[in-house]
């Protein structure tokens, strides 16, 4: 089970135009990076305050709804991030490579 | 000697004379004469006899001589209170009338004694003030002056009247302090002022010490949350199952041991590697990552309908989308697909070779079309599988038939890769290669069965009993019309090669097996030893043999004599034939048009044919796999979405959107709402066939 949790996420992070990847757990401390310290510190602070705001508003709307996934689309790259109950798990990819 | 002056003087009548004798005359009478005795004495001390004889006046010899009326003048001497020595002619200067004034009053007090004295009067402010600070003191003083006062008496009585003078008057002054004090107890005790002792004592002052002690400050921690909908929501929700919980357990009694099970399994759950729990998230990712890869893919997939449809009439092309290749599985042909039919986006890969010489392993692969870089399930196998099923009902039970005789049901729900169940060599697995698999309804015992056709002539079906497979044979095909003693061949029953099957959509016992020899029969599940017909297919082994999805009387086969074939049931003879020119791998019904179906051949093409459209040509002949020499060995509808997916030998699969040329739907007439469902695909066959039977029946 777990070998296979590490494979999908080497695949992920060798797949074509993906950045980086960070895995950040329940309190926004990431537990797994591919990018260098400041940037993975300053990604999982960020995000992780973004994901809670966006549950929140989801669930405010309807308290029997989740979040699944957000995207967030820049000039540059693509943010992905994945919430779960436990983990958070963030890609940044450059879509148009 | 203290003898008060009390002389008034006629200052006035004095002269010098007089005033010499002035002091002499200021004196009192008896002084006077005493003086003057003195004086006389003195002057006369030798006279003293003479004084004893009698008066005789001497004359000094400066006296004054006056006459005698003179001498008997009288001269009144005034005792007064003026103090001799206080000075008489005090001058002030006054500076009103700047010069000097005498002053006419002298003070003429003389202080002989002064001391300050601390009595003070009873009535004055002070000795109130007094009284009213030492009020109740006071009244115990008078109290014990009281008694000291009694036993003061007592002693001063007693001691009797030596001094009596004195005793008295100190017993009397005590006696009347003593009333006094006596009065003064109604009011006020007084303090007896003389006899009065103020008993205080000092009483040792305990050190003070401080004593202190401090405690652990309880533990501290800073909470903070919030309270949203969603929050309240949960926690009612946790209750609820919680509660659900308890009702069960109470209800379950003799579930222990599954609770127990379930119990060693959330044990060994947290013991686990915490990426675990990541898995889910990392399932997301990757097909979030692999949308943004096949970005156009999956739009195109999603919206993109081919415009140039509308020029092309009838014809209809089909746009490659993904391709679906496993690395572990180069070198094995794709030998079988399915779609699943509750996850309209998954599908099934069955994985091995046709090849009699190169025989090896196998392998069970599950693609999503969200993802189409790596498997979603995927299971190696010792043989190479053939056919696979998924249940309709149970998404997650697949049952596959093996290469080497072997069937064998996978559930996708379990971690493990073998398959939950497994034939045997002792439990009827088949002696040749199991060529089709087919799940069927549920038996009476709500067990879940299948069946397989293989080489070996059984048709059987299993039925998974707790954790067993059992089997039952339900027909032996035998060889037709080989031997001369007929089908119930006591002698040596040479067993027909079943190829391919299907079951009836709508009649459950009704199946049609193909056989190697390229017959088709159509069979019943009742009848174990005898086929309900029989019809004369094709000259080659029949690849697949598929029934109408709507029509209940068509079916179609296709076989590698290059031809494909549409028969109605009821008649033995083909209603349709069509050649294309290599050997058909196999074929397939649209879930959406009773009138489209198509094939792949061993050329790498795909063709398409809408018999509503185009009778005798496929609206759509494409080459779909670059390289040419790959032969198409499989081909599926997908049941929702408007494409399909081909496997060829080389183990990739491939999807293909059908171009809306493919998919047309009869034009509606005007004014008239056009009836959707199976009725019109019926209807429309049954129009064909029935334009095709009219020219048989006038023949005939």
């Amino acid at each position: 089970m777990c070998a296979e949790v590490e494979e999908t996420l080497k695949r992920i992070q060798t797949h074509k135009g993906v950045i980086g990847t960070i895995v950040v757990n329940a309190e926004g401390i990431p537990i797994r990076t591919t990018l260098d310290n400041s940037t993975t510190v300053q990604y999982a602070g960020l995000l992780h305050q973004l994901t809670m705001k966006a549950r929140s508003t989801v669930r405010d709307i309807d308290p029997q709804n989740d979040l699944t996934f957000l995207r967030i689309r820049s000039k540059k790259h693509e943010i992905m991030v994945a919430p779960d109950k436990e983990y958070m798990l963030i890609v940044i990819q450059n879509p148009s490579e | 000697m203290p003898v008060t002056h009390k002389t008034l003087v006629k200052s006035k009548q004095g002269s010098n004379a007089q005033s010499q004798q002035k002091p002499l005359a200021a004196k009192t009478a008896k002084v006077v004469s005493k003086k003057k005795d003195e004086d006389d004495g003195t002057e006369i001390g030798e006279g003293g006899d003479e004084w004893m004889h009698g008066k005789t006046l001497i004359k000094p010899p400066d006296q004054l001589d006056l006459t005698e009326a003179e001498l008997k003048e009288e001269f009144t001497r005034i005792l007064t209170a003026n103090n001799p020595h206080a000075p008489q002619n005090i001058v002030r200067y006054s500076f009103k009338e700047r010069s000097y004034k005498p002053i006419s009053s002298v003070d003429q007090l003389a202080v002989h004694f002064f001391l300050e004295g601390n009595l003070l009067h009873r009535d004055s402010d002070e000795a109130r003030r007094q009284k009213a600070k030492q009020g109740l003191p006071d009244e115990k003083a008078t109290v014990v002056t009281e008694t000291e006062d009694e036993k003061l008496e007592t002693p001063l009585q007693a001691a009797g009247g030596e001094e009596a003078g004195d005793v008295e008057e100190g017993g009397g002054e005590d006696g009347a302090h003593s009333v006094d004090s006596k009065t003064g107890k109604k009011e006020q005790k007084l303090t007896n002022q003389f006899n009065f002792s103020e008993r205080a004592s000092q009483t040792l002052n305990n050190p003070l010490r401080e004593r202190g002690c401090q405690t652990e400050p309880p533990p501290r921690a800073s909470f903070s949350a919030t309270a949203n909908q969603w929050e309240i929501y949960d926690v009612y929700l946790e209750e609820m199952q919680k509660q659900e919980k308890n009702k069960e357990k109470a209800k379950a009694v003799p579930k222990k041991e599954d609770d127990k099970g379930k119990k060693k399994l959330t044990l060994v759950e947290t013991q686990s590697d915490d990426l675990t729990k990541v898995a889910k998230v990392a399932k997301i990712i990757e097909r979030m990552v692999n949308q943004n890869t096949f970005d156009d893919i999956a739009q195109d997939f999603r919206y993109f309908e081919d415009a140039s449809d509308e020029f092309r009439e009838q014809e209809g092309t089909l746009l490659p989308l993904w391709k679906f290749q496993y690395d572990q599985a180069k070198r094995l042909s794709v030998t079988a697909l399915c779609w699943n039919q509750s996850y309209k986006d998954l599908f099934a890969v069955g994985l091995g070779s046709y090849d009699f010489t190169k025989q090896g392993r196998g392998m069970l692969v599950f693609y999503s079309l969200k993802n189409s870089t790596y498997p979603e399930y995927n299971y190696p196998t010792t043989s190479g599988i053939l056919c696979l099923d998924i249940h309709p009902d149970r998404p997650y039970l697949v049952a596959v038939g093996f290469y080497d005789g072997c069937v064998a049901v996978y559930n996708l729900k379990e971690e493990r890769p073998e398959p939950v169940y497994k034939s045997s060599s002792k439990s009827g697995k088949h002696t040749d290669p199991v060529w089709q698999v087919r799940w069927q309804k549920d038996d009476m015992d709500n067990h879940q069965n299948f069946f397989s056709v293989s080489s070996d002539g059984r048709v059987v079906s299993w039925t998974l009993v707790k954790s067993e497979l059992v089997f039952t044979d339900i027909i032996k095909l035998s060889l037709v019309g080989a031997v001369s003693e007929g089908p119930e061949g006591v002698p040596p029953p040479t067993m027909a090669c079943g190829t391919s099957f299907d079951f009836h959509k709508q009649i459950n016992y009704l199946f049609l097996v193909g056989t190697e020899e390229g017959k088709i029969h159509k069979c019943s599940k009742a009848y174990s030893s005898q086929f309900l017909e029989t019809y004369d297919a094709h000259n080659m082994a029949v690849d697949a043999v598929k029934w109408n999805q709507f029509h209940p009387k068509v079916f179609i086969s296709c076989s590698s004599d290059w031809t494909v074939k549409i028969w109605d049931h009821t008649i033995r003879t083909p209603v349709f034939i069509f050649d294309l020119n290599a050997a058909v791998g196999d074929v397939a019904w649209s879930p959406y048009s009773s009138t489209v179906f198509a094939a792949v051949t061993a050329d790498g093409k795909v063709h398409v044919f809408d018999l509503g459209i185009n009778k005798y040509e496929a609206i759509c002949q494409q080459p779909v796999v670059a390289k040419k020499k790959t032969k198409l060995t499989h081909i599926e509808f997908n049941p929702v979405y408007p494409i399909i997916i081909v496997g060829d030998d080389r183990g990739y699969v491939t999807s293909l959107k059908l171009s809306p040329n493919l998919r047309s739907k009869p034009k509606e007439k005007k004014g008239q709402e056009l009836p959707r469902g199976p009725e019109v695909e019926i209807a429309k066959m049954e129009k064909l066939l029935s334009l095709l039977r009219e020219p048989e029946n006038s023949k005939a």
